[in-house]
């Protein structure tokens, strides 16, 4: 059956996954297109971090079924690195500290493998220096954090608006913002929100996974989604997250799932 | 452990083979007699001998020590072979043409070209083979400044004050069961003397290679450095592949007096056995400098990679005021190697200066030891040290741990501790994969960062050697 999909950028099909042998996806159902921005929210343990590792392919999670298609190939077949090269990028909720490896070679090193991808050519580091200081303005930090070894010794906020320099650089086709607002204060949250918005066009879409409507205020979404128990179990607009707010999780889940909580 | 750390961290050993040469080798064991027969073949003088025999009785009366953080079967030291050569046509060698060619084709093949057509341009070499050196390049050229570099018997022949002087003067015999044995048993090695005020115009180097099996290598290096000079000495290691453990039982002793300094780095790839731990080297080694002079500085730069156990502790005694220890050391176990290293730095004079930068790196089921002692003695007043201890594990399996032991006797010494473990496991590799890097540049980027700190600190040819070293040992098809 063919559909309209004319701009789908990523179609999630049934898809189930494991973590040692424990399902966690259950049937996931997404659908996203170019130019949106969607929100992904659920109460702890609902899957929504697991989605996101699933879409980046960490070895640690095991798809058990369903489809993932992404830009019209299939995700699934697709390694780890091969992915990223090709258009998709996690903002980590945990960025990993890498001691010793400079946060300016990571950069290039990661620009340059996404490039080779695209049949483009390398860039040397005299010209990727004269990228960089262009978009570091979008989250807003000093230079001094390219010489520095990546997010050693960074504070929170630090490490959120790095992995933002991360996607600015990277260009994604498909970002994924796990909890990027977790453990931000409120300037920090508006400088890494503020970084998201410049980034996002007709032309790439975000995936936003968070437990909170506060980040909502500043990256408005075109959709809602809430995920329990491995499944994407209501979808609606903004106006929905504000509901979620104001009401909690709990009527969702006895709606869809017919079960008192 | 993912897949592909475990591939990476699997490249087999190049440096394996065996080469085909008839050896004048004498039976097993250890005896009075044996320390005679090895004296006579070197036509030694009589001190020697009395040195070799008084080291001998003293070990008989030691113990194996038992306190490192390794385990090995009791090994047995009568069935060692502690005396082999391979036979040279002449006795004695007018030039390095006449060094039979297999011996020549054999360290050309381990990248130390000894002719003189294709030698490093700035390194003289002294190639030792089993218990003996068969070459040493640009002697004569080094002659010409002063500047003594020869095999260890050859100094014993042509330089016996010195090394009546100076043998044995920063590692008595009786220092340790291992010392002990290798003043009582010791073949050959290097002998270095670098004349007052002189900056040694070439790096000087040494390459051991221990090629028949059974045979216990015990080698002996001697770096005499005079007021005001300065030398920078490497040395490396290989061995043929053997099922059984091969002993190696080195001593290296320097001296800087007033105002010298001796920069002495070791890249070490003997054989580390397979990957269930059967064969490989034994390295028991003891080595120190002495900073016997004031202003005088003594460095040790160590890549530790090969060997089945790694037991040494390159230490500095800072005797002359205003002298500074440094070590440097990357360690790297994989397999079921084990590693028990570090240093000691022995403060004695006024404001004396050390600086301890360890970094081990365990992969495998590999065990890793950092053992450090930083002692400030009553006399030493102002005394600094500086120690960090970095530990990196990659995979699930393997082991690291620090003993740092710091003895401070006076109110105004300064010492300072670090220490620091990090991982390369699945979430590392991840993390690099998401941004589009592949394991194999992402490990590379990761232990090239983690030992950027050591391998700034070797002479540039070798930072390359040991960086391309590092990367066969864990990263397949980079480097």
């Amino acid at each position: 059956m063919i559909i309209e999909n004319s701009g789908l950028i990523l179609s999630v099909k049934d898809l189930t996954a494991d973590v040692d042998g424990t399902p966690i996806l259950k049937g996931l159902n997404l659908q996203v297109r170019a130019g949106e921005v969607h929100a992904i929210m659920g109460p702890n343990g609902s899957g929504k971090s697991t989605f996101s590792k699933v879409l980046a392919g960490h070895p640690a999670y095991t798809v058990t079924g369903g489809e993932v298609i992404f830009q019209g190939a299939n995700l699934l077949e697709m390694e780890a690195a091969e992915r990223a090269r090709n258009g998709v990028f996690l903002a980590f909720q945990y960025p990993l500290e890498i001691p010793g490896v400079s946060n300016l070679d990571f950069l290039r090193v990661a620009y340059n493998s996404r490039r080779k991808a695209q049949g483009l050519e390398e860039v040397d580091a005299f010209d990727f220096d004269d990228l960089v200081e262009e978009k570091l303005d979008v989250v807003k930090m000093n230079s001094s954090f390219l010489n520095r070894s990546v997010n050693e010794g960074f504070s929170g906020g630090e490490k959120k608006r790095n992995e933002i320099l991360q996607m600015a650089i990277l260009e994604p086709k498909l970002a994924i913002l796990d909890e990027t607002d977790s453990g931000l204060d409120i300037d920090a949250l508006k400088i890494v929100a503020n970084g998201v918005n410049q980034l996002t066009n007709a032309e790439n879409a975000t995936i936003m996974i968070t437990h909170y409507q506060r980040l909502l205020d500043y990256i408005v979404p075109d959709f809602v989604h809430v995920m329990a128990r491995g499944q994407i179990i209501r979808s609606g607009g903004k106006e929905l997250a504000l509901e979620l707010e104001s009401r909690g999780y709990d009527w969702v889940l006895e709606e869809a799932l017919g079960v008192g909580v | 452990m993912s897949a592909s750390v475990t591939t990476l961290v699997n490249q087999p050993y190049k440096y394996g083979f065996v080469t085909d040469i008839e050896a004048d080798t004498i039976p097993r064991g250890l005896s009075e007699d044996v320390i005679r027969l090895i004296s006579a073949k070197k036509n030694e003088p009589e001190f020697m001998l009395e040195y070799r025999l008084r080291a001998y009785h003293q070990w008989l009366k030691m113990t194996e020590p038992t306190w490192s953080h390794v385990q090995y079967p009791p090994i047995n030291y009568q069935d060692i072979i502690y005396y082999s050569a391979p036979k040279q046509k002449k006795a004695k060698l007018n030039s390095l043409d006449e060094v039979d060619p297999t011996l020549l084709e054999t360290f050309a093949k381990l990248g130390i070209p000894l002719n003189e057509q294709k030698r490093l341009s700035n390194v003289a070499v002294d190639a030792i083979f089993d218990s003996v050196s068969v070459a040493t390049t640009y002697k004569e050229k080094l002659a010409k400044d002063g500047v003594i570099f020869c095999s260890f018997s050859e100094a014993l022949q042509e330089h016996p004050e010195l090394i009546k002087k100076y043998l044995g003067s920063v590692v008595p015999i009786a220092d340790n069961y291992f010392a002990a044995l290798n003043a009582a048993v010791f073949s050959d090695g290097s002998f270095v003397y670098i004349p007052k005020g002189l900056k040694c115009p070439m790096e000087l180097s040494t390459y051991f290679r221990i090629n028949t099996g059974d045979t216990g290598q015990f080698e002996r290096t001697l770096i005499v450095a005079e007021a005001g000079s300065y030398v920078s000495y490497l040395e490396g290691c290989t061995a043929p592949m053997y099922d059984s453990n091969q002993l190696h039982a080195a001593v290296v002793e320097l001296v800087a007096l007033d105002n010298a300094e001796i920069k002495y780095s070791t890249v070490q790839n003997w054989y580390a056995g397979d990957a269930n731990g059967k064969g490989g080297i034994y390295n028991f080694v003891t080595k120190r400098g002495l900073c016997q002079g004031v202003n005088s500085k003594i460095s040790w730069t160590q890549v530790e990679t090969g060997s089945a156990i790694t037991w040494k502790y390159p230490s500095c005694v800072l005797i002359g005021d205003n002298s500074v220890g440094e070590f440097y050391s990357v360690a790297l176990t994989n397999h079921k190697q084990q590693a028990d290293t570090g240093s000691k730095m022995i403060h004695v004079g006024k404001n004396t200066r050390s600086t301890i930068i360890s970094k081990g790196i365990s992969a495998g089921k590999s065990s890793n030891s950092y053992r450090g002692l930083v002692k400030i003695n009553p006399t030493a007043k102002g005394a600094r040290n500086y120690s960090q201890c970095d530990s990196m594990l990659i995979g699930d399996n393997a082991q690291a741990n620090t003993f740092p032991y710091i003895q401070v006797q006076n109110n105004t010494g300064k010492v300072e501790h670090e220490a620091s473990t990090s991982k390369i496991g699945e979430d590392q590799l991840f993390f690099f994969a998401q941004r589009g890097i592949s394991s194999e540049d992402a490990i590379s980027m990761m232990i090239s960062g983690f030992c950027k700190d050591v391998f700034n600190q070797l002479p540039m040819e070798f930072a390359v050697e040991a960086d391309k070293l590092l990367s066969l040992k864990l990263e397949g098809s980079v480097g």
